[in-house]
């Protein structure tokens, strides 16, 4: 071998060395997240204009990934997320298992609850917390409560307060409720009809939208679309606004504007409480809107935000608490000093009873900001915010207690 | 009081017939400057500018007024005398908050989008260097030796203190959520940062770049949550702190020495940022949800006047 050669492959040793120490300075403390899903088709929108997305929840899980990174690289803190997007018809238990085989204690579960429910038992054995991101269904809330599971996404009761509150300080407290045919459309509807009766409103009579199937991309379906509608909202008894609970986007987008009544339509459609929407610009929301928008390439759905706010809210567990420790973070998490900076006007914390975040919910048109809630009349002993969802004796669940 | 803004006013007029003092607003949501006489706390000008003006900081000799249109993107010099735009500064995206060195010749521009402090030289109008920080950007300080540059992120939570020679942090402190402002002493021997969700102001020893008090705030009849700290003042002679306190709409009082909260006084609707005169007999707050600003008279920690400006105030600036 040339001398030249056995220097180059000296010299290039020497710098794999260098590189390997560099690599090796391990930082103070390693932090992974797993961000577990089960594919499924995608919602398709009914709206044309709302895109089909692929990757809801994962892009806002991989954005604050990168945020709790920057912060941590003041810290020598390293975060890591690991992606576990498990197949249609995978047994989701046997993922869970090898994850947790592997190491990983901390999920965002972007999870049906189903799904949740099969694995908190598992969590709860193996040390693991699931940030549930996803599943919205108040019996995680009330009834079915894991020391293991906390809840990012708002229930249904939340959004279903959020509203209510607002028709009703808006005196808009006569409702015609219409609902489709799927659970968890019956499942929003319910959550109404709760609403309705804790704030002061009557529901003047329920109807339900069977949904029989067909496609949603037709040459000339508008003709019949504002026939049917029409028919279908006729002859209800005096009402100041239509509830829509149609989760499975099958025929809310249709009601605006053909209802046989002039009423606005709020629920799923027209105006929808949410965690979080595009139009959101309050409280320095559009920082996090464009940081986003220029990673993704879309906007942030509510989705995203649930996945987002609990990846941030592990990053800022772990800068304040200085631990990596599972345990130590879910104490952290659930205690008095914890509180979220997420664009919502104040700290968003948990509720130790069932370990729900509290947040503000927002009230949102397509293209319009309209009001959060809790709005200003409606108080707590505690915090305004527990005033959305169910309280704690109304709740079952005594976690951390 | 009138007899004494009047004998205040002629003092000051006796003394240089040709300096009046100026008060200049920046209205977020107006896109203008507001300038109001700062004798007759009249408003006597409304000038158009960039977008969503945020943050305005005057040259050392008052010639030059600073002013963030976060939302082109840009620095705009206004001429104080002329009013006119003179030409702006290459800050990098979103500018919400600068400040500049002691002898007026760099601006420090934090850029929210991109976890960015801009150094900028004021004369050139050239960027100079670009440091990388937490996420979201917002309060920059400098210390009055021009040493330090003390820039606070929202979202990472934390004063980076950036050597003014190599541009490079040399202490991140952890404070509470939110960030907003840092205010250095006058000594540069605490700087004071406010956390707008956390509800509290650190105050940070500079020799050990600890935080060595946090300041709490407690008003009867308001929930903890509306409390939330964003622009702070300290008195030259570290004597008072005013603290404004967003949509509580309010500002603190409180003891510079002690840290004891001494009142609260009641202003505009969320009150967000503050400015002395030059002799620092007045302080005066920005109010964005009202359209106004406060006139306080500092020794007697007392509301003196509101005077109404430009749609959803945000930064102001005071020359004489």
């Amino acid at each position: 071998m040339p001398l030249t050669a056995l220097l180059r492959r000296a010299l290039g040793t020497w710098l794999l060395l260098l590189v390997a120490a560099g690599g090796a300075r391990a930082a103070a403390l390693d932090v992974t997240i797993t961000y577990l899903t089960r594919s499924e088709p995608p919602l398709v929108p009914l709206s044309l204009a709302e895109p089909v997305i692929e990757d809801e929840g994962l892009m806002g899980a991989r954005q604050a990934i990168s945020e709790n990174q920057t912060t941590g690289q003041f810290l020598q803190h390293d975060y890591r997320l690991v992606e576990r997007v498990v197949p249609e018809e995978a047994n989701l238990e046997a993922v869970f298992d090898e994850a947790v085989g592997a190491g990983e204690r901390l999920f965002i579960a972007d999870l049906r609850m189903q799904d949740l429910l099969a694995l908190a038992p598992k969590a709860d054995a193996a040390g693991a917390y699931l940030f549930n991101s996803h599943a919205e269904d108040d019996e995680l809330r009330t009834s079915q409560c894991f020391a293991s599971v906390l809840h990012t996404a708002p229930s249904r009761a939340m959004k279903a307060d959020a509203l209510a509150q607002y028709l009703v300080w808006k005196q808009w407290s006569r409702w015609f409720l219409v609902h489709g045919s799927h659970p968890a459309d019956r499942a929003f509807a319910a959550a109404i009809e709760r609403a309705a009766t804790r704030f002061g409103a009557e529901i003047v009579e329920t109807r339900e939208y069977q949904d029989t199937g067909g496609g949603r991309r037709t040459d000339s379906g508008h003709v019949q679309v504002q026939r049917q509608m029409a028919v279908f909202t006729q002859d209800v008894p005096e009402h100041d606004v239509l509830v829509v609970a149609d989760e499975s986007e099958v025929f809310g987008d249709y009601l605006p504007y053909h209802t046989w009544d002039p009423r606005p339509v709020v629920g799923t459609s027209g105006l929808v409480p949410s965690s979080w929407s595009r139009v959101h610009e309050q409280w320095g929301g559009t920082q996090v809107q464009r940081r986003f928008t220029a990673f993704a390439g879309r906007w942030m759905t509510e989705r995203d935000f649930n996945a987002w706010v609990a990846v941030r809210a592990l990053g800022e567990a772990v800068t304040r608490a200085q631990t990596a420790d599972p345990e130590a973070l879910h104490h952290y998490i659930l205690g008095e000093e914890f509180a979220l900076a997420a664009f919502k006007g104040q700290g968003l914390t948990f509720r130790p009873w069932n370990q729900q975040m509290r947040q503000p919910v927002l009230l949102v048109t397509p293209r319009q900001l309209v009001s959060v809630s809790p709005q200003d009349q409606f108080l707590h002993q505690r915090t305004p915010l527990d005033t959305l969802g169910y309280d704690e004796p109304e709740s079952e669940c005594r976690l951390n207690s | 009081m009138r007899h004494l803004l009047a004998g205040t006013a002629i003092a000051i007029l006796l003394a240089n017939p040709l300096a009046a003092r100026e008060i200049f607003v920046s209205n977020e949501k107006g896109n203008t400057i507001t300038v109001i006489d700062g004798e007759t706390l009249e408003p006597t000008e409304d000038i158009p500018v960039g977008n969503r003006p945020r943050g305005i900081a005057l040259s050392p000799d008052g010639k030059h007024l600073y002013i963030c249109a976060s939302d082109d993107d840009t620095i705009q010099v206004m001429d104080t005398a002329t009013r006119e735009i003179l030409g702006t500064l290459p800050s990098g995206p979103d500018p919400e908050l600068l400040d500049l060195s002691p002898d007026g010749t760099l601006v420090y521009v934090a850029n929210e989008d991109d976890n960015m402090v801009t150094v900028v030289d004021a004369e050139s109008r050239t960027m100079l260097a670009e440091i990388p920080v937490g996420v979201e950007p917002e309060g920059m300080g400098v210390s009055h030796d021009g040493k330090w540059i003390v820039n606070t992120s929202e979202t990472t939570n934390m004063a980076h203190f950036i050597s003014a020679d190599t541009y490079e942090i040399t202490d991140n402190v952890l404070v509470d959520s939110r960030p907003r402002f840092a205010e250095w002493t006058s000594d540069d021997a605490e700087i004071w940062v406010s956390a707008e969700i956390g509800g509290t102001v650190s105050v940070i020893d500079n020799e050990t770049r600890e935080i060595k008090h946090k300041i709490t705030f407690e008003v009867a009849g308001l929930p903890p949550e509306a409390l939330q700290p964003v622009g702070v003042r300290v008195t030259d002679d570290r004597s008072l702190a005013f603290v404004a306190l967003g949509p509580a709409n309010r500002i603190a009082v409180v003891d510079a020495q002690t840290y004891e909260v001494q009142d609260y006084l009641l202003v505009g609707q969320r009150v967000w940022q503050l400015a002395f005169s030059p002799d620092q007999k007045f302080i005066y707050s920005t109010n964005g949800n009202s359209n106004d600003i406060s006139v306080i008279d500092v020794e007697n920690a007392e509301v003196i006047k509101s005077v109404p400006v430009g749609e959803l105030p945000w930064g102001v600036a005071v020359k004489d």
